[in-house]
């Protein structure tokens, strides 16, 4: 199976990265090398294998639902490149 | 006075207690020799007042016989942690100007045990790389160059500029992380010590992620002694990070007692791979030879997962990678670039921001993600997961550790050229099956090849079972001989 050069624009849209026409060449060249080498999966019977979702049992950690951190709004907006008010600022999204 | 740079983690310790010298004047030594050393461009950012300022308060804890485990020991960080008011970029662009306004759990393990803090070092984009040339800061340059050459040579990646500073004596020891490679293919390839735990052993709170079940923190040191001595400080039981496991954190030094007779040691037969340099093979039947010598008992197994590892890795990873960079948007921190409206500010930005092997691996990770490939990619590749920690499982009812070579290679040259993002990515081929499983896995030196090139094995343990790892790996230290510290041309 291999991607076009229309696939690789959907799909830079979809990471919300913009491409140029070049880029979009060159990462069609690149992306389908990397598909064909792992098409080799395909050999291995995954039949009735589980996922692997953790490495170790562990049972899911759970804590007391309280606030144990915050009140420091200053502190989460300090590297924003744009923020007023401790808020982030943004261009314009409703017309 | 000796060279205070010259001393090892466990000496200076030492020469601490004794009070040979000060925590300043370790520190000192260090702040200079980085300085000298500008043409490694190992580190990203120097924090020498800083530095001073933690050495005087160890003085002041050493003179008062309150010494921490760590107290006055001079660290590199690397550039992948979060350091409260101190830069962290993970070497990209796009975390332009970035200051935490918090502190990584590791390296707060590290200053709460008294270390001192050198700076941050470089390291691949976002730990994407097995040379640390993808840095936007630039390349990295291996202290070691073969014998009767100039040439510069790669020191690995992602961990470039911690194994690079560890071997150049410009840290005593560094923090490194690890998801395909990334400790033990440098350390291999600067004639260092570098353990990746196992997956959870460490608290990942803090640290910039790529793949979130792969990332794993771990050190990169002189000695397998002081590699041991950071780990026992770095790891801990977190509350912040929920994949960080309950179990106590054992004294690694103590299991270096250099005793291995009658341990088991596997030799995987399917990491006698097609093409595999003459003199990797050569290393590796070295190393099998020092451990019968000591008493270890060789036992030949079969890992038949290993040649997918790599595969399913490169789907795993990119997919967990392309979630995790969707929060660089230009809004939260770092970079923005101005666009028409806010999607266009999203995709500048992030094409501003990224540098190339980001954004292949974030188009790969999108597109596997996508709708209708989900089963066919990531799905898949996590059932072959299964398959690959089964393999280990097996294996691990007849051996206590098992040998392979650390990397296909001694470090080469730097720039060369590579078309193929695959023939880079086979790089990880020894390390990566181990990320896979979540297994801890150390490379320590091995002698030199022809070249004069450092040259390193692996051993790959038990979940939890680091301490087998570092008594293993200090009989093959001890066997090998400490390497001496690269000819300084720098």
């Amino acid at each position: 199976m291999s991607i076009d050069k229309d696939t690789v624009k959907r799909v830079a849209r979809l990471a919300r990265l913009s491409v140029t026409e070049e880029e979009a060449e060159s990462l069609k060249g690149e992306l389908n090398s990397i598909l064909n080498w792992v098409e080799m999966l395909n050999e291995v019977d995954v039949d009735g294998v589980a996922p692997m979702t953790s490495v170790v049992t562990q049972e899911m950690k759970k804590r007391d639902d309280v606030v144990t951190d915050g009140n420091y709004a200053n502190l989460v907006v300090s590297n924003a490149p744009a923020s007023e008010e401790n808020y982030f600022m943004v261009p314009k999204v409703i017309e | 006075m000796t060279d205070l740079t010259s001393l090892t983690i466990a000496e200076a310790r030492e020469g601490l207690a004794k009070k040979e010298f000060t925590a300043t004047e370790l520190t000192t030594s260090y702040i200079k020799a980085i300085d000298g050393a500008d043409q490694l461009n190992a580190y990203v950012t120097k924090t020498p007042e800083k530095a001073l300022e933690m050495a005087k308060a160890s003085d002041e804890r050493l003179a008062k016989g309150e010494a921490r485990p760590l107290e006055g020991i001079p660290l590199g960080i690397k550039d992948l942690y979060c350091t409260k008011g101190v830069g962290a970029y993970a070497c990209s662009h796009i975390l332009d100007g970035f200051k935490p306004e918090y502190e990584s759990t590791v390296s707060q393990n590290l200053w709460d045990d008294g270390a001192v803090m050198l700076g941050k070092l470089a390291m691949d984009e976002f730990a994407m790389g097995s040379t640390t040339e993808t840095s936007y800061f630039g390349p990295v340059k291996n202290p070691w160059r073969a014998e009767g050459e100039t040439i510069d040579r790669v020191p690995g990646g992602s961990s470039g500029g911690s194994a690079a500073a560890v071997a150049a004596r410009i840290c005593a020891g560094a923090t490194a992380s690890d998801t395909g490679g990334s400790i033990r293919q440098p350390a291999a390839f600067t004639g260092t010590v570098g353990i990746k735990p196992t997956y959870g052993r460490c608290s990942r709170w803090g640290m910039i992620a790529f793949a979130s079940s792969l990332d794993q923190a771990g050190p990169i040191a002189r000695t397998v002694r002081d590699a041991a001595i950071m780990l026992k400080s770095m790891a801990s039981v977190d509350p912040k990070d929920t994949t960080s496991v309950d179990l106590p954190v054992p004294d690694y030094e103590a299991a270096l007692t250099g005793n291995v007779k009658g341990m088991r040691i596997g030799i995987p037969k399917e990491y006698r791979v097609d093409g595999m340099p003459e003199e990797v093979e050569a290393n590796w039947q070295q190393g099998i030879d020092w451990l019968k010598a000591a008493g270890a008992e060789i036992v030949d197994i079969s890992l038949p997962m290993t040649k997918y590892a790599l595969p399913a890795y490169y789907i795993v990873a990119p997919a967990e990678a392309s979630s995790n960079l969707a929060r660089y948007d230009g809004v939260k921190y770092g970079l923005r670039v101005n666009g028409n409206d806010i999607v266009d500010m999203y995709e500048k930005t992030r094409a501003a921001g990224f540098g190339s092997e980001v954004k292949r691996r974030i188009l790969i990770g999108t597109y596997v993600l996508s709708a209708g490939y989900y089963d066919a990619y990531y799905l898949r590749a996590q059932k072959i997961r299964s398959l690959i920690k089964q393999d280990f499982d097996k294996a691990f009812q007849t051996v206590d550790t098992i040998l392979t070579p650390a990397t296909p290679s001694a470090a080469f040259e730097l720039n060369k050229e590579i078309t193929d993002p695959v023939e880079m990515y086979l790089n990880d081929i020894f390390t990566v099956t181990v990320n896979m499983a979540g297994l801890p896995g150390i490379s320590v030196p091995s002698g030199k090849n022809g070249q004069g090139l450092p040259m390193g094995l692996q051993l790959i343990g038990k979940a939890f079972d680091e301490e087998t790892l570092f008594r293993t790996a200090g009989v093959l230290e001890e066997a090998a001989g400490i390497l001496e510290a690269p000819a300084k041309w720098w």
